[in-house]
């Protein structure tokens, strides 16, 4: 602890949102212990990623704001940075792992696009109907 | 700072070093290729969010380039990591 102080009502302000997104970070990584098969662990950590982030970013955004006597919003940069990478990086994992499921012959949806099976889409389509997991 | 104010903060953390402990033991266990990078990608985030904490902690705007960094590597590695488990090289 240094030597700037901010107003009582932004500490408390703060120490909750603060406790409020780690809180949210727990929930999502216990959701990555607890569910059971892959595809559903792929949508826990996400809520990392929004809520819990967002959570932290405000706290930030108040906290170096009061304490600078400015409107400071470089936290906005992490926040905005995360929100744009991690769809891209769980859309690249998701297929990932659906390709690997497909190549082990488990029962996952085919393949929409022709490059991975060796039988025509529209007949994948007509025999397993759809969102079959 | 008030005393609750320090303790709500050293709370945060320890709630982050709890959820980080839990992407680990995914990351230790977890049956498939997959579910490893998903726990780092859990944990590079987690890592990330207690950096920011760690800053409003110290008062210190350093914490937050350590963030930036770890955001964006953390992105690239994973994509790399994804690219890998797709093809089974990453630069074709």
């Amino acid at each position: 602890m240094t030597e700037g102080i901010i107003p009582l009502w932004a500490q408390a302000v703060v120490g909750v949102l603060v406790v409020a997104g780690a809180f949210i970070a727990l929930l999502g990584a216990l959701g990555l212990v607890r569910l059971q098969s892959y595809f559903e662990r792929v949508h826990s950590p996400s809520i990392i990623a929004t809520l819990g982030c967002w959570f932290i970013m405000h706290a930030t955004i108040l906290f170096f704001s009061m304490l600078e006597q400015r409107l400071t919003l470089h936290g906005l940069l992490i926040a905005m940075f995360i929100a744009v990478t991690v769809p891209i990086t769980t859309i690249f994992l998701m297929r990932a792992a659906l390709f690997r499921a497909r190549r082990n012959g488990q029962n996952v949806p085919p393949a929409v696009s022709r490059v991975v099976s060796s039988e025509p889409a529209a007949h994948d389509d007509a025999e397993h109907g759809g969102n079959r997991y | 700072m008030s005393p609750y104010f320090v303790w709500a903060l050293t709370l945060a953390l320890f709630l982050l070093v709890l959820a980080m402990a839990c992407a680990l033991y995914r990351l230790l266990k977890g049956p498939a290729a997959q579910d490893r990078v998903l726990a780092l990608d859990c944990m590079y985030m987690i890592g990330m969010l207690a950096m920011l904490v760690l800053g409003i902690m110290y008062s210190s705007t350093d914490y937050f380039e350590a963030a930036l960094l770890i955001a964006l590597f953390g992105c690239v590695s994973s994509t790399a990591m994804a690219k890998f488990l797709l093809r089974g090289e990453v630069i074709e």
